[in-house]
C-alpha cells in the first residue's frame, strides 16, 4: 500500500550530488562518505544506509527526506488550470492519502485564491491593517501591534466550498484534498473591534485582502465577535505566503473562501455587502442559502483509500479525517459492508472545535470485494449524511449525480476489490 | 462573605483580561481611509464623482487592451473569462452562466470588481470615469442597460439587474447552531 516512490540516491550515487554541491535541491546526501564508510565497517557494526552531511541549510531549515514525496496538485475544479495561462494560482489540492495526525503541514496546506490571483510578496514591516467603518475609532495596526495584543492559538480547519466528490475521481486528494487542518495563532478579531469600539448599527463586515484582486467577503458580525482569529502564526512559525503572509483572518467552520488571506482591511457595515466573491454565495431558496456560509459535518477515509493497494488479508487499520462547521466532532463510526453495520470509530485525540479530528478502525479484512465508508456526528448533534438520504431531505428523486446542497458533506465510500485495490466507491 | 466577593469583582475588573482595550493601534488618517477604502457597497453611497457611457466604455475596452483576454466586446476565447452571456437576455437569470457579476442583484459589484481588480498587471489605475463607462458597457453587451444611459453615482446603484428580487436573503448567523434549523445534517 502506499504511492509510488521515485527514489533519487541512484541518481545521487552517480555524482549528481557533488557536480550540485551539498545543496537542499540535491538531497544533500554525501555518497562519497557513505562509500567510505563502506569500506572502513570491517568486523564492527556496518551502516546499513548513506549518511546525511550536515550543511548550513539543513541546520537553519530542516527538509524531508527525500524518499517522502507527498505533494500537492493542481485541483481541476472549476475547470481551471493552476498555473494559468498568466501564472496565477487557483487551487491546489493537499495529500490527504498520505496524512497522519491532524496538521496539515504548511507545505502541503491546500491553496485556493480568489477566482485566481497573484500571491502578493508582502514586507512585514510594511503591513498593517485598517478597521473602520461603522466604528467609533479607524484604527490601524501593525503587525508589532498585533502581537502586543492577547494571543489564541487554536486548531482549526479550512475547507473549500468546491470540494466535492463524484465518481470520476480517482484518489482522495482528488475527491476531498481542498481541506486541511493547521494550528494557527493570532488575536481575536473581537479584542481588535473593542479597541475600535463597534457601533450598535453594525451587522456585517467586509474582510480583504492585499492580493492584485484584492479579494473581499461579507460576513455576519456575530461571527466576528464570536470566534474570528487575525493570524500571524501557523504551525508554530509565520504563516507561508501561500496561506496569506503575513495575516490572514480565520473563520471557523465557515467555507474557505471567507478565511481572507493577505488581510489588510477589515469594514464593518450595516448590510451584505455584495462583494465580487459575495454574489455567488446567492441562492434562490431560502433553506439553500442557509447552507452557504457553514460546512456540515463530514468525514472521510484516507488510508486505505482510492488507488491504493491492501497487499493481503488480515488487519489494517482504517483511519480517516473528521470535521464539522457546527462545533467539534462527537462521534465517528465505519462501516466495513457497504453501511450495513456500523461500528464506532476510536477517536485518536481530545476533539478540537472546527478543527480535523483523526479517527481509526481496526478491520480484519478477509479477501472478499466490499466497501468501506466512514460517517460523523458533532457536538450539536448534526449527522453526516449519505448522498440518499439529503435526496430524501428535500423529496427529489435520487440519482447517481445528485447534488448535496450547500458544501457537500455526504458520505464517501472506497470499493475494495478482492485483489486489494481500492477504487472510488461512487464510480 | 458579602465584601470578600466585592473584593474579588474589584479584582477581576482591574486585570488587564476584562479591560476594555489596550490602547494598541493608532487612529487611521482620513488620507489614508480614501486610499483604502475601495468597497462599493448597493447603496453606492462611496462611489467617487464621475460618468461614462457603454459608447465610451467600448472604446475602453479597445485601448484598455481588455479585448486581448477577454475576446471582442467581452464574448470569451481569450485566457480570461467570458464577460458577455452566450444564452442571452431570454433565459431566466439563474440558467445563465455565472460571468461578469451579472447575477448579482446590484450594478455596484461590476463597478467595484472592475474598479479594485482590473486590468492585469495594472490593478487599480482605473479613473472613476473609466470604471463608470466600462461598466455602463458591460452593462450594455448583456442587454442590462440601453446603450446610451449615463452611469454616475447616482444612476449605478438604481439599474436594474436582471435578478430583481428573486433571490434568498441570507439568513441570521448564530454561534453553535445548526446550519438550517431542522436540518439534520
Amino acid at each position: 500500500m502506499g504511492s509510488k516512490q521515485t527514489s533519487r540516491r541512484e541518481l545521487l550515487k552517480g555524482g549528481a550530488a557533488l557536480a550540485g554541491g551539498l545543496t537542499l535541491t540535491s538531497g544533500a546526501i554525501a555518497p562519497a562518505l557513505g562509500q567510505t564508510h563502506d569500506h572502513m565497517a570491517m568486523g564492527g557494526a556496518p551502516n546499513d544506509y548513506p549518511m546525511i552531511m550536515g550543511s548550513k541549510e539543513l541546520i537553519e531549515y530542516g527538509q524531508r527526506s527525500h524518499y517522502v514525496t507527498s505533494m500537492r496538485m493542481a485541483h481541476p475544479m472549476g475547470g481551471r488550470a493552476s498555473p494559468d495561462a498568466f501564472g496565477k494560482v487557483f487551487h491546489l489540492a493537499s495529500p490527504l492519502q498520505d496524512s497522519v495526525g491532524v496538521v496539515t503541514p504548511s507545505s502541503l496546506h491546500y491553496v485556493a485564491t480568489t477566482r485566481g490571483s497573484y500571491m502578493p510578496d508582502i514586507d512585514p514591516a510594511q503591513h498593517t491593517l485598517t478597521i473602520h467603518g461603522l466604528v467609533d475609532r479607524a484604527l490601524t495596526f501593525t503587525m508589532e501591534d498585533l502581537k502586543r495584543l492577547p494571543s489564541v492559538t487554536r486548531l482549526q480547519f479550512i475547507e473549500c466550498a468546491g470540494n466535492r466528490h463524484n465518481g470520476q475521481q480517482k484518489t482522495v486528494q482528488e475527491s476531498h484534498g481542498m481541506t486541511s487542518c493547521a494550528e494557527w495563532t493570532g488575536v481575536l478579531l473581537s479584542t481588535l473591534l473593542k479597541e475600535c469600539g463597534l457601533k450598535g448599527s453594525a451587522t456585517w463586515f467586509v474582510a480583504e485582502g492585499a492580493e492584485e484582486v484584492k479579494g473581499a467577503s461579507s460576513m455576519p458580525i456575530a461571527k466576528a465577535m464570536d470566534d474570528c482569529v487575525i493570524a500571524y502564526g501557523m504551525n508554530g512559525e509565520a504563516i507561508r505566503p501561500q496561506n496569506g503572509f503575513p495575516l490572514r483572518i480565520l473563520v471557523p467552520g465557515f467555507e474557505g473562501i471567507f478565511n481572507t488571506k493577505y488581510l489588510r482591511r477589515i469594514k464593518v457595515v450595516d448590510r451584505y455587502y455584495m462583494n465580487y466573491n459575495d454574489f455567488g454565495h446567492l441562492d434562490r431558496k431560502p433553506e439553500e442559502a442557509a447552507l452557504s456560509f457553514q460546512i456540515g459535518p463530514k468525514s472521510v477515509i484516507t488510508r486505505p483509500s482510492g488507488g491504493q493497494l491492501l497487499p493481503g488479508r488480515g488487519y489494517y487499520e482504517i483511519s480517516g479525517l473528521a470535521w464539522s462547521g457546527g462545533g467539534a466532532i462527537r462521534t465517528v463510526e465505519v462501516s466495513t459492508d457497504g453501511g450495513k453495520k456500523w461500528n464506532r470509530a476510536e477517536i485518536k485525540a481530545t476533539p478540537q472545535r472546527m478543527a480535523h479530528t483523526r479517527f481509526g478502525y481496526m478491520w480484519n479484512w478477509d479477501g472478499n470485494e466490499t466497501e468501506i465508508l466512514s460517517r460523523c456526528t458533532d457536538e450539536i448533534g448534526q449527522v453526516q449524511p449519505t448522498r440518499e438520504q439529503v435526496a430524501q431531505y428535500w423529496n427529489v428523486p435520487f440519482e447517481r449525480d445528485y447534488r448535496v446542497p450547500g458544501l457537500d458533506n455526504s458520505v464517501m465510500p472506497w470499493r475494495i476489490a478482492r485483489d486489494g485495490s481500492v477504487t472510488n466507491g461512487l464510480a | 462573605m458579602g465584601s470578600l466577593r466585592l473584593v474579588t469583582i474589584a479584582l477581576l475588573l482591574a486585570s488587564p483580561a476584562f479591560a476594555q482595550t489596550y490602547g494598541v493601534g493608532r487612529p487611521t488618517t482620513a488620507e489614508e481611509l480614501s486610499r483604502l477604502d475601495i468597497s462599493i457597497g448597493p447603496t453606492g453611497e462611496e462611489l467617487p464623482p464621475g460618468h461614462g457611457t457603454a459608447k465610451e466604455g467600448a472604446q475602453l475596452f479597445q485601448r484598455k487592451g481588455c479585448v486581448a483576454c477577454h475576446g471582442k466586446a467581452g464574448i470569451g476565447g481569450g485566457p480570461a473569462p467570458a464577460l458577455q452571456s452566450k444564452k442571452g437576455q431570454d433565459v431566466p437569470i439563474w440558467e445563465r452562466e455565472r460571468i461578469l457579476p451579472l447575477t448579482a442583484p446590484f450594478a455596484t459589484t461590476v463597478w467595484d470588481y472592475i474598479h479594485r481588480a482590473m486590468p492585469l498587471g495594472n490593478e487599480g489605475t482605473l479613473t472613476a470615469d473609466e470604471a463608470y463607462a466600462l461598466t455602463a458597457y458591460l452593462l450594455f453587451v448583456n442587454k442590462v442597460i440601453p446603450e446610451d444611459e449615463v452611469l454616475d453615482k447616482q444612476s449605478l446603484p438604481k439599474v436594474k439587474m436582471p435578478i430583481g428580487d428573486d433571490y434568498a436573503r441570507l439568513p441570521a448567523w448564530k454561534p453553535g447552531t445548526p446550519r438550517l434549523q431542522g436540518y439534520p445534517y
